[in-house]
């Protein structure tokens, strides 16, 4: 099953790598993995999804408790939480597509933001399955390039993870 | 108060704060430096060992002994590869090191200049924690916090790369070791949950097949006193694992033996057979279980652990209690006292009959009156001559397993041996910083033919330093354990597991400084042992040539069950036979 952990994690550098190491040492999944300072520059937050049993998922959490430089963390999983991935679809256009194209990224909320005589990039935010959805709905063979940030996400509600 | 030091200076008086007495090191480019402000004082004593993997197991080898960390001193490049190996033993087995290595300076990082590599990055998954320090304000803050991460907890070894320029004689900073430091996201749990500790102990009250597990973690914990009385208190049998062997004494009655792959048959059947069973301070390792599917099917399992990764591993257990093993010990305990009920009685004796049983096999029986030394028979006698109190490193392989088997260990920190990685080589050098720590106590290294030549060259080492250790080569021109495994699963075909040409040890011995015997009777272990023993000040290397045939019994062999032992075919029968 699909778990998003979310770490806060000391900012310096090696910090990454320590928690890249441990997975492929002990022969864990990276689905995606995304790092940025949080309001704290001593804080980095890294939002790591990965698939496992529970067991596994309860091995993942602890090895990464272990690592000197993981302050907290916490697998989404356990909270009612929102997810967002955000994604930028550059789609080769032609008069006869773009008004489809358009029509299909305002259904999902999508914004183009860049145009060019023979091309679009769609810019879409939303949980990964709708970043699918998408993906799917276009014709694959006009897709010039995808970029995905892979998901990060929050827990509802006042509670947090947090010093 | 404060004073002004270089970085160089700042190491070696922040070592001496720590109360630092050896470093094991050699020096290099990267770390000269270092060692011209070594050189500038006499409180913490430099040892020079002939390769830094011996380096790294001679701090080790001092660690276990002692309980205090191992510090170790290596330049850049390839000193500091060189001690990967011994850094990976000790993470294995939770040894408290600090690795201090030199990298070239700061601004050349990353442009593959001469002796560079990224230790940073070569040590991480073998590491506790590690550090690269970039400003020398920050070194002894560093130092601190290295001993801390290293020495609480579980213990493991920490690294700490300092590049050239950082330890610049001409660059002074303000000095003060701190007493204390804190890391906001390190704070190991220590006394244990009260409700689970309670759990436990009602749990175990009610047993009516009870076995205590306990492996390195009570030695490591200093836990053993804890665990005599907590086994004595109730009754129950008790097994060590290969790493836990002497923190209860292996010659008391309720001593079953070391458990798993080369284990007594009654401790894997009481294991297997036992309805409830309390792990402490043990890891449930792949040598211990046996095939995971058939590992104690009966038994509710507690396990006290300092690491909560350790538990739910790789066997599920009931009661987790995550804390130190003695203060947990000795809640437990407190509460087995105060309890009204006690353990079954009844149960009990049936339980320690059944246990009997299995000691009437007699699964280490051996051959005594084979025309051959049988490796099983030196290390009675040297247990005899050292009249059990000695200290014994060993290297890796079957010397090891007969080493476990058959010299019981009474006391903590007696047996010194590479459990987790298995590394051959560990055994003299580890036996080196054992005999610095306790310069009036005998010190053996029981080894192989093979493993000895892996770190030979510290016999020098040996010499400069005046550690007397006596080496024990059970000599059988074999790998012995890639020999057995080679006969057991592949057809006695013997690949590779023979040298052709081993050297003569005792004109190595000798030409090392040393005394060298040779003996191939069995009558002449026993008076070779005890002139051996009676040269207070010399190191001794007894090559002992041994059945090149014998194998380590019982054994689980690879993939079965720990309920389903090979044992010798029939006890006491002679083995001697010509290999195919």
């Amino acid at each position: 099953m699909k778990h998003i952990i979310s770490i806060l994690i000391e900012n310096e550098s090696g910090a990454l790598s320590r928690v890249a190491g441990l997975f492929s040492a002990r022969g864990y999944n990276i689905e995606s993995l995304t790092v940025a300072p949080t309001e704290d520059p001593s804080l980095s937050r890294m939002t790591l999804v990965t698939r496992g049993s529970e067991d596994i998922i309860e091995q993942i959490t602890k090895q990464l408790n272990k690592l000197i430089d993981v302050v907290k963390l916490i697998d989404l999983e356990d909270f009612i939480h929102i997810e967002r991935e955000l994604m930028m679809v550059k789609i080769r256009t032609t008069d006869k597509t773009r008004e489809e194209i358009r029509s299909l990224a305002a259904i999902f909320r999508g914004r183009i933001i860049d145009v060019t005589p023979t091309s679009y990039v769609v810019e879409m935010t939303g949980p990964s399955s709708k970043l699918d959805a998408f993906i799917a709905a276009i014709d694959g063979d006009t897709i010039i390039e995808v970029v995905r940030s892979g998901p990060t996400g929050i827990s509802r509600g006042e509670q947090g993870l947090h010093l | 108060m404060s004073v002004e030091l270089n970085g160089a200076q700042i190491v070696i008086q922040s070592l001496k704060d720590e109360g630092v007495e050896y470093i094991f090191g050699y020096p290099g480019g990267a770390v000269l430096h270092l060692y011209d402000a070594i050189f500038q004082q006499d409180d913490v004593k430099h040892i020079l060992v002939r390769h830094e993997q011996g380096a790294t197991h001679a701090a080790d080898g001092y660690a276990r002994a002692t309980g205090k960390p191992g510090v170790v001193l290596v330049a850049s490049g390839p000193g500091a590869t060189n001690a990967v190996t011994g850094i990976a033993t000790a993470y294995m087995d939770s040894i408290p090191m600090v690795i201090i290595s030199g990298q070239v300076p700061s601004p050349v990082i990353g442009s593959d200049a001469f002796q560079e590599v990224d230790m940073v990055g070569i040590t991480r998954p073998c590491v506790k924690h590690n550090f690269l320090v970039k400003d020398v304000t920050k070194l002894a803050e560093t130092i601190k916090k290295a001993f801390y991460v290293a020495t609480t907890g579980r213990p493991g070894p920490v690294v700490i790369d300092i590049p050239k320029d950082i330890t610049d004689p001409r660059i002074k900073v303000a000095y003060k070791y701190p007493k204390k430091v804190v890391i906001r996201s390190y704070n190991p749990e220590v006394n244990g949950d009260k409700a689970q500790i309670k759990a436990a102990v009602d749990l175990l009250l009610t047993a009516q097949k009870p076995i205590i597990y306990s492996g390195g973690g009570v030695v490591l914990g200093e836990a053993s006193k804890e665990l005599i009385e907590f086994t004595q208190a109730l009754g129950f049998p008790i097994t060590n694992t290969l790493m836990g062997l002497g923190a209860f004494p292996s010659t008391d009655k309720q001593f079953v033996g070391m458990l798993g792959m080369h284990g007594t048959y009654e401790a894997n059947m009481a294991m297997h057979e036992s309805d409830v069973i309390i792990a402490i301070g043990a890891r449930f390792d792949d040598r211990v279980t046996g095939k995971l599917d058939e590992f104690c099917p009966y038994a509710k399992i507690i396990h006290i652990d300092v690491d909560p990764a350790s538990i739910s591993k790789t066997v599920k257990v009931a009661i987790p209690v995550v804390g130190d093993v003695k203060p947990v010990l000795k809640q437990m305990l407190e509460l087995i006292k105060d309890s009204k009920k006690k353990p079954s009685k009844k149960a009990l004796e049936s339980w320690w009959n059944q246990i009997e049983q299995w000691r009437a096999v007699k699964c280490l029986e051996y051959d005594r009156e084979s025309r051959l030394i049988k490796p099983q028979y030196v290390i009675e006698q040297l247990y005899e001559v050292t009249k059990g109190d000695a200290y014994v490193t060993s290297d890796v392989g079957q010397h090891q397993m007969w080493a476990a088997q058959y010299y019981p260990f009474d006391k903590p920190r007696r047996w010194i041996n590479s459990g987790g990685l298995g590394t051959m080589g560990f055994g003299l050098p580890a036996a080196i910083g054992v005999k610095l720590a306790f310069p009036d106590s005998e010190v053996a290294c029981v080894t192989g033919d093979a493993s000895i030549q892996m770190c030979i060259q510290e016999l020098s080492t040996a010499l400069q330093y005046k550690t007397p250790v006596k080496i024990i080569n059970l000599n059988n021109s074999y790998m012995g354990m890639v020999r057995q495994w080679q006969e057991f699963s592949y057809e006695s075909r013997y690949s590779h597991s023979y040298m052709d040409t081993i050297p003569e040890f005792v004109k190595l011995a000798e030409a090392y400084g040393h005394v060298g015997m040779r003996i191939d009777k069995p009558e002449e272990v026993r008076p070779a042992l005890e002139e051996a023993f009676a040269m207070k000040d010399r190191t001794v290397f007894l090559d002992i040539l041994t059945d090149r045939t014998e194998n380590v019994y019982p054994m689980i062999e690879s993939g079965k069950g720990h309920h389903d032992m090979t044992l010798r075919v029939a006890p006491g029968t002679s083995t001697d036979r010509e290999l195919a």
